[in-house]
C-alpha cells in the first residue's frame, strides 16, 4: 500500500487525508524532517501560502520536499501548495519551494468575494475514470485561487480556464491545481494523482 | 462555463483554508505586515484591540474603511472586520470594501439586541461568536460559514474560552450518543434547527470550521484551545498588548501547528517577554462582559 504524506503546517490538510484513506490509501501528515520517512507522495494542501511557506522554512522542510520531488516521487500542490511549488509568483516575496516551472499569480481571480465554483474540462482525467465517469466535467471549487499564468517547455496544461489561464498542470511527477478537489465528492484528481505515485514507484529511486 | 459566486462551498471552503492557523487582530498596516511576517492566516481590521474597547468604553461601531483599506493593501492575506451584532449596513459597506470575511462580533456594541444579521443574504462569510453549541447552531442556521467560541476578549485571560471550548465538543460528545429519537427534545432543549443538530450529531463535529477566541495569550494558551479539538485560534489583544509583538505572534502560530508537541512548544516559548496584562473575569462587572452580548 503507498504512503502519501500530506504537508501539516496549516490549511485544508485533513480533507485531503480523508479522501486518501476512502481510497485505501496510508495517509500521514507531515510537520517535521523525520515525517519524510518512507513516503511515497506528499500532498501540499490549500491553506495562506505564506503561512505554510514561513513554517516550512523555520522547521527544514524546503530541502526534504525538492529531495522527494527531484528523486520522482510524485508531489501536487493544491491552491497554495501550487502557489509554494512554483518557480516564480508574480508579485510579492514569500519563501516557495520552487520545484515547477511556472509562472503564477497569487489570488488570481480575486478577492474572496469572488471566489466561485465552476465546471471545468480535464481531459487528462479520463485515464482514471470509470465508463460512466468518461468525458464528465470536473466541479471545481476555486478559493482566492491562484493563476498560472505561464508555463515553462516542461510542464503540461491540464486544463485551462475559460479567458485562458491554466488551473491545472502536471510536470513529470509533479501535480498543481489551482482548486480545491478535496472540497468535493469527486476523487478522480485523487485517484490522477494515485495513478502518478504508482508510476514513480516504478522508476524512483529510494529517498 | 458558468461561475456561481458566493456559495455555502465557497464560504465555508475559505474557512476550512484558514484552519489550523492564527488569525490577527490588527489596528494599523504595520501591525498587519507584522502579523502575515509572523506567519498569520489572516488579520483582524479594527480600530481598537478588545483590551482598549474595554477600557475606554463607550460605543464600539465598525472601523473607519480608509483604515480597511490600508490594511487591505498593506497584505495578500485574507482580511477580516467586525460588524456590530445585527448591524446588516455596516455588513454591507464591509462586503463592498472587499473584506475577505465579516465577524458578527459580541466585541463591538450590538446595534440589535434581538435579531442577528441574515447572513445568508452576503456573498462573503461571517464568523459569528458563541458560548454553547445551541448558540452555534442558531448562527450557522443564520448561514454563518464559520464560528469561533467567545472566549471573554481583552482580558489575556483563557478560562472562558476554554469554558465554551468545553461547553460545545461536551455537547457535540453527547449528541453523538442520543437515541434517534432524543435529537428533536435536544434541538428543543438548546432552541438549535433540527436539522443542524442531526447533521451534527451524525459528524461528530459542528458542520462548519470552529475557532477558539477570547483572552488567548500564550503559545501553550493556542495549543491547548487546539488539543481541546479547535481548528485553529483568533488571538486578538495577546499579541500587540505584550511586550515583543513579533515573536509572540511567531511563537503562537508555531505552537498552533505543533500543538502535539511540548517540546516545541517549550522551545518557543522561551523569552518572549511579558504576556498581556490578564484581567480576573469574576471583577469584570456583570454589564461588562462582551460574551453575553447576542444568543
Amino acid at each position: 500500500m503507498s504512503r502519501i504524506g500530506v504537508l501539516a503546517l496549516q490549511g485544508a490538510f485533513i480533507e485531503h487525508i480523508k479522501v486518501l484513506r476512502s481510497l485505501d490509501v496510508e495517509a500521514v501528515e507531515v510537520r517535521l524532517p523525520r515525517d519524510f520517512e518512507g513516503l511515497d507522495g506528499l500532498i501540499i494542501p490549500g491553506g495562506e501560502s505564506t503561512t505554510a511557506g514561513k513554517l516550512a522554512v523555520t522547521y527544514g522542510l524546503i530541502e526534504p520536499i525538492k529531495k522527494l520531488a527531484d528523486a520522482g516521487k510524485a508531489v501536487w500542490g493544491t491552491c497554495a501548495g501550487l502557489i509554494l511549488m512554483a518557480k516564480r509568483i508574480e508579485e510579492g516575496e514569500q519563501p516557495l519551494i520552487g520545484v515547477m516551472d511556472l509562472a503564477v499569480q497569487r489570488n488570481g481571480f480575486g478577492r474572496q468575494v469572488d471566489s466561485f465554483e465552476a465546471d471545468i474540462s480535464v481531459p487528462a482525467l479520463d485515464t482514471v475514470s470509470e465508463p460512466n465517469e468518461k468525458g464528465r466535467l470536473f466541479h471545481a471549487v476555486f478559493i482566492r485561487a491562484p493563476l498560472i499564468v505561464s508555463v515553462g517547455a516542461g510542464v503540461e496544461a491540464l486544463s485551462h480556464f475559460a479567458d485562458g489561464g491554466i488551473v491545472a498542470a502536471r510536470q513529470g511527477s509533479l501535480l498543481a491545481t489551482a482548486f480545491h478537489p478535496e472540497l468535493t465528492d469527486d476523487a478522480r484528481f485523487h485517484r490522477y494523482f494515485l495513478k502518478m505515485v504508482a508510476e514513480s514507484e516504478g522508476t524512483s529511486g529510494a529517498v | 462555463m458558468e461561475k456561481e459566486t458566493g456559495t455555502e462551498t465557497v464560504k465555508r471552503g475559505l474557512a476550512q483554508m484558514l484552519k489550523g492557523g492564527v488569525i490577527m487582530d490588527v489596528v494599523t498596516p504595520e501591525h498587519a505586515v507584522i502579523a502575515e511576517d509572523a506567519g498569520a492566516c489572516a488579520v483582524m481590521a479594527l480600530e481598537r484591540v478588545p483590551a482598549d474597547i474595554r477600557a475606554q468604553g463607550g460605543v464600539a461601531r465598525m472601523s473607519d474603511p480608509e483604515l480597511i483599506l490600508q490594511i487591505i493593501d498593506a497584505v495578500t492575506i485574507p482580511v477580516m472586520a467586525k460588524c456590530r451584532i445585527g448591524h446588516f449596513v455596516e455588513a454591507q459597506v464591509l462586503q463592498a470594501l472587499g473584506v475577505d470575511f465579516l465577524d458578527e462580533s459580541e466585541v463591538l456594541t450590538p446595534a440589535d439586541e434581538e435579531h442577528h444579521i441574515d447572513k445568508q443574504a452576503f456573498k462573503i462569510p461571517f464568523v459569528c461568536g458563541c458560548r454553547n453549541l445551541g448558540e452555534a447552531l442558531r448562527r450557522i442556521g443564520e448561514g454563518a460559514a464559520m464560528i469561533r467560541t467567545k472566549g471573554e476578549a481583552g482580558t489575556g485571560n483563557v478560562v472562558e474560552a476554554v469554558r465554551h471550548a468545553r461547553a460545545v465538543m461536551g455537547e457535540i460528545r453527547r449528541l453523538q450518543h442520543m437515541a434517534p429519537e432524543e435529537w428533536m427534545a435536544a434541538a428543543k432543549e438548546m432552541g438549535a434547527p433540527y436539522e443542524l443538530v442531526l447533521e451534527t450529531a451524525q459528524l461528530g463535529r459542528l458542520p462548519v470550521v470552529n475557532f477558539a477566541a477570547g483572552g488567548l495569550a500564550t503559545p501553550a494558551d493556542a495549543a491547548m484551545m487546539m488539543q481541546l479539538g479547535l481548528d485553529g485560534v483568533f488571538v486578538g489583544s495577546g499579541i500587540f498588548k505584550s511586550s515583543d509583538p513579533p515573536h509572540r505572534a511567531k511563537a503562537i502560530v508555531e505552537a498552533v501547528t505543533h500543538y502535539n508537541d511540548p517540546g516545541i512548544i517549550a522551545e518557543i516559548s522561551k523569552g518572549l517577554g511579558e504576556a498581556m496584562p490578564g484581567l480576573e473575569i469574576s471583577e469584570i462587572p456583570d454589564a461588562e462582559l462582551l460574551a453575553q452580548r447576542g444568543w
